[in-house]
């Protein structure tokens, strides 16, 4: 059951929509049309509907979504650039019965933190990881990320990733599903209602699967980040739809034996 | 406890225990090696927290994650492990809370050997990571001081919120003497009001070294100052050896500081008025005890198993009042006491300025020496 925080005029009957517990009461400083808002609202709704606020520690990266700690009600550290899974290890490992979880980009998980996330991954380290590619870094202007599509342009492939020179993208949901302590590793997409909903289904699974110690969990989220593509929010999404599914196909990369049961 | 013979590595990882650690990470390099291995059998026996991580990146950032729910935690490692933690180390001193780490320095820089050295003072003492701050750094000199320092310095880092590094090198790593272990403390996870464990029935807590307004960054970085300034009244620790008559004055600090004693003692015999002061923390530094001995001394030498780094602390306290001269053995070369002995007999002898340069001088006569 989901409680809310409802204004002095809503009723059970007319509340539709309002902040879950989880979140604080602040202004968040993404631009528009960035799906980070969505993300943290998938993650916040989880931890109130399976009651974990009180026990949960979130790991901070280094990005746009450096703080995301000040949206939350929940403990939270910061970690260095792409130490997140290493630093939920530390806190992890020492407070085994919390709920830990990490929220990385892709320039955090999948460049300078592909050492950290692969080796948590192999260590089937008991925590989760929401994974939010966007192709792009968003907080340092847009540059070229590992996920940058071939022939995209940004500020560091003024031309378009040319794949000869700069290489091709990392589908990291794909890689880590090769983990053998990968209990759990699915890729969403944020683009309409109906995927957001699948996504929230995998948030669930995911903190369920630490819940049961049942190893590392990631869900990808397909984003978007309608300032430095250089789109407007709307065309943005279609954008996600129309370029980024192909590279990055949606579905369920690891689903453990005992993970299957949670889902059924 | 009975003494018994423990080689230095162990010794330092079974006080740690003792002192109540909780959870260690690291990383596989020598001649630190012992550390990690030992505790690798020994903290899940009594049910505590081992990780072998995947870098010495990866455990700095682990060890950042224990600290932050309040838990004694540590790490080790030798010279270019250390250079990698230096990342995560600016982190935990940016969000003012303790962590401990023990450096077994090797010959460097770069890969460099696996031999013993100091050269990694500059980076303990100075900073090594990016930023404004500053560090406990405890230098031993034998396996006792060893355990002793271990056992201390997760009580400093928790009294000031605040790094504190053992700065040993291979060589006390690797030797095995007598040494007794203190008794087995019971582990004390207390919450002291900032640590982060879920909030439950509070209000959140946020940890982090983030300030993104320059005028509270600037503010964190005079508070981690005033802090600083309190270790420094409080905390300077050394040992003097025959200093009460003497005219000349040897400074060492670890190894090297021991190697010195032997050459003091030596020289005591043949007369020689020297004795020897072995700072205990490096940082801070006992610049006003050096200050202290100045009226009564001639000249000071000081011996590092490096192109003198130390020195330069020891300069910052002589301010040019006595002659300052240099003997040291970088890259891994452990000096001998009677290479220490020739120069206290040619401090003694030789005409000396306190216009040299003793880095200098000594790289010339190292050079013209072969």
């Amino acid at each position: 059951m989901v409680t809310l925080t409802k204004p002095d005029f809503a009723t059970e009957e007319n509340v539709v929509y309002c902040r879950p517990q989880a979140f604080s009461d602040a202004t968040t400083h993404y631009c528009p049309g960035c799906t980070h808002g969505i993300a943290h609202r998938l993650i916040a709704e989880t931890l109130d509907e399976m009651g974990l606020a009180e026990k949960t520690i979130g790991v901070a990266p280094v990005g746009c979504s450096v703080f995301i700690y000040n949206y939350f009600e929940t403990d939270f550290v910061e970690a260095p650039h792409g130490r997140a899974p290493a630093m939920a290890t530390g806190v992890k490992r020492v407070l085994p019965d919390r709920i830990v979880f990490t929220y990385q980009g892709d320039g955090d998980l999948a460049s300078i933190g592909m050492g950290e996330i692969m080796h948590a991954a192999a260590r089937g380290e008991n925590i989760s990881v929401f994974f939010i590619n966007n192709a792009i870094y968003g907080m340092t202007g847009g540059q070229m990320a590992p996920t940058t599509l071939p022939g995209m342009k940004t500020t560091s492939s003024p031309t378009g990733r040319d794949v000869e020179m700069q290489g091709y993208p990392i589908r990291m949901s794909e890689m880590i599903s090769k983990m053998d302590g990968a209990g759990y590793v699915v890729r969403r997409s944020l683009h309409d209602p109906k995927h957001i909903r699948q996504a929230k289904k995998a948030i669930r699974i995911a903190f369920e699967v630490q819940q049961r110690g049942l190893g590392f969990s990631m869900v990808e989220l397909l984003s978007t980040c309608p300032t430095n593509w250089g789109i407007n929010p709307v065309d943005s999404l279609k954008w996600v739809e129309d370029h980024m599914l192909p590279t990055f196909p949606l579905g369920d990369y690891k689903v453990a034996a005992e993970v299957a049961e949670i889902k059924a | 406890m009975a003494r018994e013979m423990i080689k230095g590595n162990i010794a330092m990882a079974e006080a740690a225990v003792r002192a109540g650690l909780e959870a260690y990470f690291g990383y596989p390099i020598t001649p630190q090696n012992e550390v990690l291995e030992y505790l690798s059998g020994r903290l899940p026996q009594l049910g505590r927290t081992f990780v072998q991580a995947e870098s010495e990146v990866a455990a700095v950032n682990m060890v950042y994650g224990a600290a932050c729910t309040g838990t004694r935690v540590m790490s080790s490692s030798s010279s270019p492990g250390m250079s990698l933690m230096m990342e995560g180390i600016s982190y935990i001193a940016g969000t003012e809370i303790p962590a401990v780490f023990i450096n077994v320095m090797r010959g460097g820089p770069g890969l460099g050997n696996i031999a013993p050295a100091q050269g990694d003072y500059f980076q303990a003492v100075r900073g090594g990571g990016h930023g404004d701050y500053h560090a406990i750094v405890l230098a031993p000199g034998s396996v006792q001081e060893a355990i002793d320092l271990t056992t201390l310095s997760f009580d400093l880092a928790e009294k000031y919120n605040s790094l504190a590094f053992i700065l040993a090198d291979g060589s006390l790593g690797q030797m095995m003497e007598p040494a007794e272990l203190p008794e087995m403390r019971p582990v004390n996870r207390q919450d002291k009001g900032w640590m982060v464990d879920g909030a439950p029935g509070r209000p959140r807590r946020i940890l982090s070294s983030i300030y993104l307004d320059p005028l509270e960054e600037e503010k964190a970085n005079l508070r981690m100052l005033k802090n600083w300034q309190t270790i420094c009244a409080n905390e300077v620790r050394y040992k003097e050896y025959y200093l009460d008559d003497a005219e000349f004055v040897v400074i060492g600090f670890g190894t090297a500081g021991r190697v010195a004693l032997s050459a003091v003692r030596a020289a005591r015999a043949q007369g020689i008025k020297v004795g020897l002061l072995r700072p205990i923390t490096v940082n801070p530094f006992p610049y006003k005890a050096i200050e202290e001995l100045l009226p009564t001394t001639q000249a000071i030498l000081v011996v590092e198993m490096n192109t003198g780094q130390m020195l330069e602390d020891v300069q910052l306290a002589v301010r040019g009042q006595v002659p300052v001269e240099f003997y040291g053995r970088p890259g891994g070369v452990v000096p001998f006491a009677d290479d220490v002995l020739h120069e206290i007999e040619r401090i003694t002898t030789a005409k000396l300025s306190v216009d040299t340069d003793p880095r200098m001088a000594w790289l010339d006569r190292a050079l013209a020496t072969g």
